[in-house]
């Protein structure tokens, strides 16, 4: 009975307390950590087919049942230089990490504060592109991009046609936008908006946004606009401004200026 | 009924912890959509009920009284990190679809208050099956609204279609209020007026009654 009592005492004590917290710390903190190491090589693998079937997916090249199949093989990534707007070999895309390029002093810049209008403050020299040819004809390009929403860094791909300006889709493959509002931002029905839109008007100037409320049919700006998210106004404002640091001057701007000049060659 | 399969069987209807105790209701609206996450949800939900209450209820007489909600706590979320990893790797796809609501299993009230209430006071085999059965009772819950709600919102049943949409020439107009987090308040409110209409003595006792006045108290 009085050993009982000792043992109540020294579990209820400051000492008891201490170590038990510790020790279950230590043992939880393992149990986790081990999990997480060991279960990361197949979430990688996941990711990427998922990234894969998204790409496909945003240029409208998807199976019906969702396989990717052959049909990636259309697709052909190159690697670009921002600042030149030139394809470059080095840096190869498999493996291509832009968050990690972007930290990296050597792979990485600054970006000013006055242009950071997506919230990155540093992105990498180089970025991939997607290109979807058909036979020699280049149909659509897809390009990376990524910047702040409400919560989250949201990381998606743009599609656009071989002008370099019409958009044919626009899809976020990873968010964490509140659940139920700004999570709509991955819902097929307001996806579905952007194909068709323009990004740049005639005197080149990026136009795009996603305003509040419902675009009004006859407006003049329809074009350019997409419907807002009914509560997550912060979250639309994030992918407005994501989607014009991407193509603007600091993004793919010069990028997109040579393929323009291409295609009208 | 004897005791340890009554632990198991009770929290199923007698003792259901959404439709009796109205605990876990948040995740019972969000991830009722379609039945493939609901299932996934009841799993995890599961596993984690059952193996938190186990691993509390071994180590109950070690736990020091005033830390014993955190300790609790850290050994559930370290359940919930573990199930949320494993489907990752596993079953990608859905657990996209469950977003922050494998997460929030940390949260549950449900969990905690197995732990609590039972774990804490209880043998390590009973705790297990009470954790199973109090996560097995969500389930059946679950599993009954997203079958309702995937049924007549979508007109199919884990992306199988059963009743064939107008839209793809059939008869079933979907219900799109199905889809929507309110319909699964009516369905959950539904099914505890059936329950409580089955199994009388679930039926609260009105907290005020209205006293009945005689004429000779006037008086």
């Amino acid at each position: 009975m009085a050993e009982a009592a000792g043992g109540q005492a020294s579990r209820d004590g400051v000492t008891g307390t201490l170590l038990v917290a510790v020790v279950l710390s230590l043992v939880c903190s393992v149990l986790v950590s081990g999990t997480a190491v060991l279960l990361k090589p197949k979430q990688q693998q996941n990711e990427a087919d998922y990234r894969q079937r998204i790409i496909l997916d945003v240029a409208g090249l998807s199976a019906p049942d969702g396989a990717a199949g052959d049909a990636f093989d259309r697709i052909e990534a190159r690697m670009v230089d921002l600042a030149t707007g030139e394809y470059v070999d080095s840096p190869g895309v498999d493996g291509f990490d832009p968050l990690a390029a972007a930290s990296d002093p050597a792979t990485g810049i600054a970006i000013p504060a006055a242009l950071d209008i997506a919230s990155i403050r540093r992105r990498a020299k180089y970025a991939p592109v997607y290109l979807v040819r058909d036979g020699e004809t280049l149909e659509q390009i897809i390009l990376p991009v990524y910047g702040s929403g409400l919560w989250s860094t949201m990381f998606g791909y743009l599609a656009l046609e071989n002008d370099g300006n019409t958009v044919r889709g626009l899809r976020f493959y990873q968010h964490a936008e509140t659940p139920g509002l700004g999570d709509q931002v991955d819902k097929p029905a307001w996806r579905a908006q952007w194909s068709g839109k323009q990004l740049f008007d005639d005197a080149g100037t990026a136009r795009i946004e996603v305003i509040r409320g419902t675009v009004a049919e006859n407006s003049a700006d329809s074009g350019y606009q997409v419907d807002g998210l009914a509560g997550a106004t912060l979250t639309g404002r994030g992918v407005t401004n994501l989607v014009h640091y991407w193509v603007g001057e600091h993004g793919f701007g010069p990028y997109l200026e040579t393929i323009r000049s291409e295609q009208q060659r | 009924m004897n005791g340890t399969k009554k632990i198991l069987i009770d929290p199923l209807i007698d003792n259901n912890p959404v439709t009796l105790q109205v605990l876990g209701i948040c995740s019972a609206l969000a991830v009722t959509t379609s039945l493939l996450p609901a299932l996934l949800m009841c799993l995890a939900l599961t596993s984690v009920a059952a193996l938190s209450s186990a691993t509390i209820s071994s180590i109950r007489h070690h736990i020091p009284n005033n830390i014993r909600i955190i300790v609790q706590m850290t050994i559930i979320a370290s359940f919930v990190i573990v199930v949320d990893q494993l489907l990752r790797a596993y079953a990608f796809e859905t657990s996209k679809q469950l977003s922050v609501f494998v997460g929030l299993i940390i949260t549950n009230c449900i969990v905690l208050g197995r732990a609590e209430a039972f774990a804490m006071k209880n043998g390590v085999g009973a705790s297990f099956l009470d954790g199973l059965g109090n996560g097995l009772g969500y389930s059946v819950i679950l599993i009954a609204v997203a079958t309702l709600r995937e049924l007549f919102g979508a007109g199919t049943l884990l992306g199988y279609p059963i009743l064939p949409l107008v839209s793809d020439g059939g008869w079933y107009e979907a219900n799109g209020l199905m889809l929507l987090p309110p319909s699964a308040f009516f369905i959950i409110g539904l099914l505890i007026w059936g329950i409580r209409t089955w199994k009388r003595q679930q039926v609260e006792k009105p907290d005020y009654q209205i006293h009945e006045v005689h004429r000779t108290e006037v008086l």
